[in-house]
């Protein structure tokens, strides 16, 4: 039995290892040097006899019962990696990145997403003097505590949701009390913590502060100073090895075994949802037991039972709400890639026409970034991301693949 | 609400079809499951080409369409690139410049170039080249665009049609009764009794390279492909630029229903082939792939005509991988023999009784 389990995060580490243990022969495959994920990178020691880590290695395309399998820097090919990687069963665990709004400035220098931040800190790169964190979610915390850990002076940390929000939200909160605990280690930048507020604009280092309604309509601001400003609006998840599987809002659909609706294909950690790094890896449990033909072990069922209260708690109270659609003017980048201005979206009834039209999301993100924003800035239906090849590929690299095996 | 005629489809067929009745005076309903060039049509290069048709109705077809576009083309991105098709083999020069010579016997300004020549006009081909014809009518605009501005002023309802007796439409919001029913569904159109079956294609996207790439530069195994019955993948090396600076590589051709999963050994003749027109594309990474399913009759001409068996259906479909070359003067065909004035081409090649198109 082959297992292949793309992402070495918590979700993919913990399927890797309850296959292997389950005498699986296991692969996992990731892009990055080290396993761990987005947030445990660097601190997480992966080893296991019977799991094959391929390091340096993304997967672009999953065809059949194979995957593509590319080196995306050549000097750091896994020696004679194999392109093709033919597999029984197929663990999905390629997590998500997190999700920018667009306001006047935020297309220019000194504005980055939270999680290229938290991924730059770890590199111990210093990036500026004066730092805001701004977005919604308790995932704005580490970030802020990690650029603070290495010497920058936090101006504020905004979140854009209203706390009481979470009053409403009783039975997920007894059920991970973990999780709040959690909070404690981030006391420090707690104090720096104001909610019901986001940076709605940003020239040079003149930042535009407002505070919010409760539909996040600015109701007054002020002005910041500050070098760098990190966002994160939530999630959006990878999924774009499994174009054909169905999915709700973007996330994977899976049953409580983690299949997605294709065969022999699971998923596991934040291509199904956001709940953080507990419930990545009871699901990667789940389905690394699931794939190798095992019943899932009782505590990994539990443990993902009480965390989705948690991820579904967390989506409503963090749920981006309209009002950002007015931080915007007439001149404001939507579409970084092909510079595409909010004047520029053009009247269409399908996002593939308004793409086609204005361009947007039709540049190297491929819309990763603007596509979510674009719907609904217009209204048009948000079809989801059907993207064949998940990563840029010089054509040569195309031309020289390997001939299909049976 | 009783239109003169309900157009079924919003394409780039059933908007020029929809247009030159309107312009004919006729009031005029486009329905759409899905809206505006929401299928085929915007899944292609957007190319209008004379070079890939020999002559023919469909060149006759082609070259009436070269006309029509340039008026109806506002704001589409409309460019007279001209076409280059290169011989990249020895076995295939002679076969190219016979070719050409016939089609400027039909009036089309073809050119022969040398390789230096050909080298002018492209200064990054692959030198190796064999033979070069330049053809200057060769164009392109944006499809969808063009849909949109051919639809200007028209009402289009997003419904799925079920059914027609061709003097009335069931949709999925009721039914709309009106004097004539245009079937404009494309690859879809066998739902309304024609025999239009989907022939997929695979179109690869580069990260913008812009003014590298100036013409629409195929090889000339092109024709031979378009004209192939064949089921199985074929493949040749269709390379242009967009206005956006993107490269677009095609072309495939591949048979088998409406299955649109994209295969690595299509990806990868479409690479090896546009690398052989271009060597320097090599370094060039694809930032995405798309395909679509062209509309395609099985004696490989569109259908454009009444139905003899429902009086007041009307077929326009079945223009396979050059609709949005052929799309005004079919509208404007279909315009003319709906309201029975006189045709501007000869309409009895498209009729829909040929017995490979009555299903
Ligand atoms: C800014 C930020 C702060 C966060 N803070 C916290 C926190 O404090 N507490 C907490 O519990 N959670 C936090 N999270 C959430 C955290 O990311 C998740 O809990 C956890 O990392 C999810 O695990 P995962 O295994 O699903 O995905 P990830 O950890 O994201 O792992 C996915 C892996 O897949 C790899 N990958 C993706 N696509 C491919 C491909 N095509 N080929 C090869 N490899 C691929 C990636 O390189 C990555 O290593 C934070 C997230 C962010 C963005
Ligand atoms: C990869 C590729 C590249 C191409 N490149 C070119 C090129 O460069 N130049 C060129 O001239 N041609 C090209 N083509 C061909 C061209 O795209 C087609 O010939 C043309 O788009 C066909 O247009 P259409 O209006 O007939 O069909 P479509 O655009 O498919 O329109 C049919 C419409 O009917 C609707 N519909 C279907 N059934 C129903 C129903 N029951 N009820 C309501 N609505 C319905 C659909 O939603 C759709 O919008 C290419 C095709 C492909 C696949």
């Amino acid at each position: 039995m082959r297992i292949v389990v793309v992402g070495a995060g918590p979700a993919g580490m913990a399927a890797a290892r309850t296959a292997a243990d389950a005498g699986a022969e296991v692969t996992m495959v990731d892009a990055e040097p080290d396993a761990g994920g987005q947030f445990l990178r660097g601190r997480a020691k992966f080893s296991h006899a019977g799991v094959t880590h391929l390091r340096n290695t993304e997967v672009w395309l999953v065809e059949g019962q194979s995957l593509h399998l590319r080196a995306p820097e050549p000097r750091l090919a896994a020696g004679a990696a194999p392109r093709l990687l033919p597999f029984d069963a197929l663990v999905i665990a390629t997590g998500a990145y997190d999700r920018p709004l667009p306001f006047p400035g935020w297309d220019g220098p000194g504005v980055i997403t939270a999680g290229a931040a938290q991924a730059l800190a770890k590199q111990g790169v210093t990036l500026a003097e004066r730092v805001i964190v701004a977005g919604t979610g308790p995932f704005l915390l580490p970030v802020a505590t990690a650029l603070q850990d290495l010497g920058a002076t936090l101006v504020g940390v905004y979140e854009a949701s209203s706390p009481t929000r979470w009053l409403r939200e009783r039975k997920a909160i007894l059920a991970n009390r973990h999780k709040i605990a959690e909070l404690v280690g981030y006391r420090k930048v707690l104090t720096h913590l104001e909610t019901r507020t986001a940076v709605i604009a940003k020239h040079g280092s003149r930042v535009t502060v407002a505070k919010l309604d409760r539909r996040w309509n600015p109701v007054s601001h002020r002005t910041e100073h500050a070098d760098l400003v990190c966002i994160g609006y939530g999630f959006l998840p990878r999924t774009d090895l499994v174009p054909s599987a169905k999915r709700t809002n973007d996330f994977l659909d899976v049953d409580e075994r983690q299949q997605t609706s294709v065969e022999n294909v699971y998923a596991a950690g934040e291509v199904t949802g956001i709940g953080g790094a507990d419930l990545a890896e009871a699901e990667g449990v789940i389905a690394g037991a699931a794939a190798a033909q095992q019943e899932p072990p009782r505590e990994a069922l539990e443990a993902v039972r009480e965390g989705r209260l948690f991820a579904q708690a967390l989506a409503r109270a963090h749920a981006v709400q309209p009002g950002w659609k007015t931080w915007l003017n007439a001149g404001t980048t939507v579409c970084r890639c092909e510079k595409v201005t909010l004047e520029d979206l053009a009247e269409a009834t399908s996002m593939r026409e308004l793409k086609l039209t204005s361009r947007v999301a039709m540049g190297r993100c491929q819309g990763r970034i603007c596509a979510r924003n674009a719907s609904e800035l217009t209204g048009i239906p948000f079809d989801g991301q059907r993207r064949v090849i998940a990563v840029p590929i010089p054509l040569g690299e195309l031309a020289d693949l390997p001939e299909e095996q049976s | 609400m009783h239109p003169d005629v309900v157009v079924v489809g919003a394409g780039i067929i059933g908007a020029a079809c929809a247009q030159a009745l309107v312009a004919r005076g006729l009031d005029v309903v486009v329905v759409d499951r899905c809206g505006p060039a929401s299928g085929t049509s915007s899944a292609g290069e957007g190319n209008v080409l004379v070079s890939d048709k020999e002559p023919g109705p469909e060149l006759e077809l082609a070259v009436a369409s070269r006309e029509l576009w340039p008026s109806l083309a506002e704001d589409c991105e409309w460019e007279e690139k001209g076409g280059l098709v290169v011989a990249t083999t020895a076995d295939a020069a002679e076969p190219l410049r016979a070719f050409a010579a016939k089609q400027r016997a039909a009036g089309i300004d073809a050119c022969e170039l040398t390789a230096a020549e050909a080298l002018a006009h492209e200064p990054h081909l692959n030198p190796e080249i064999t033979a070069a014809v330049h053809y200057l009518q060769d164009a392109q605009l944006n499809p969808v665009k063009a849909t949109r501005a051919l639809l200007r002023g028209i009402k289009v309802i997003n419904a799925g049609v079920s059914t027609t007796d061709g003097r009335s439409v069931t949709t999925s919001t009721g039914v709309i009764s009106c004097g004539a029913v245009v079937n404009a569904t494309g690859p879809w159109a066998r739902h309304f009794g024609v025999n239009v079956l989907p022939r997929r294609g695979v179109v690869l996207v580069t990260t913008p390279i812009p003014g590298r790439i100036r013409h629409k530069v195929y090889d000339a195994d092109y024709v031979g492909a378009v004209a192939s019955g064949d089921a199985d993948l074929q493949t040749s090396g269709v390379v242009e630029s967009t206005q956006a600076g993107t490269v677009l590589i095609g072309s495939s051709r591949q048979r088998g229903g409406f299955d649109d999963t994209i295969e690595s050994k299509v990806l990868k003749a479409l690479a090896r082939k546009a690398i052989a027109l271009f060597p320097m594309l090599t370094d060039v990474p694809v930032m995405r792939a798309y395909g679509g399913f062209r509309p395609y009759a099985p004696d490989h001409l569109p259908i454009i005509g009444e139905d003899p068996r429902t009086p007041g259906l009307w077929h326009a479909t079945g223009h396979e991988g050059a609709g949005v070359g052929l799309a005004p003067a079919t509208g404007r065909l279909l315009a003319e023999l709906l309201t029975g004035a006189a045709p501007h081409v000869d309409p009895h090649p498209f009729r829909v009784d040929r017995p490979e198109v009555m299903v």
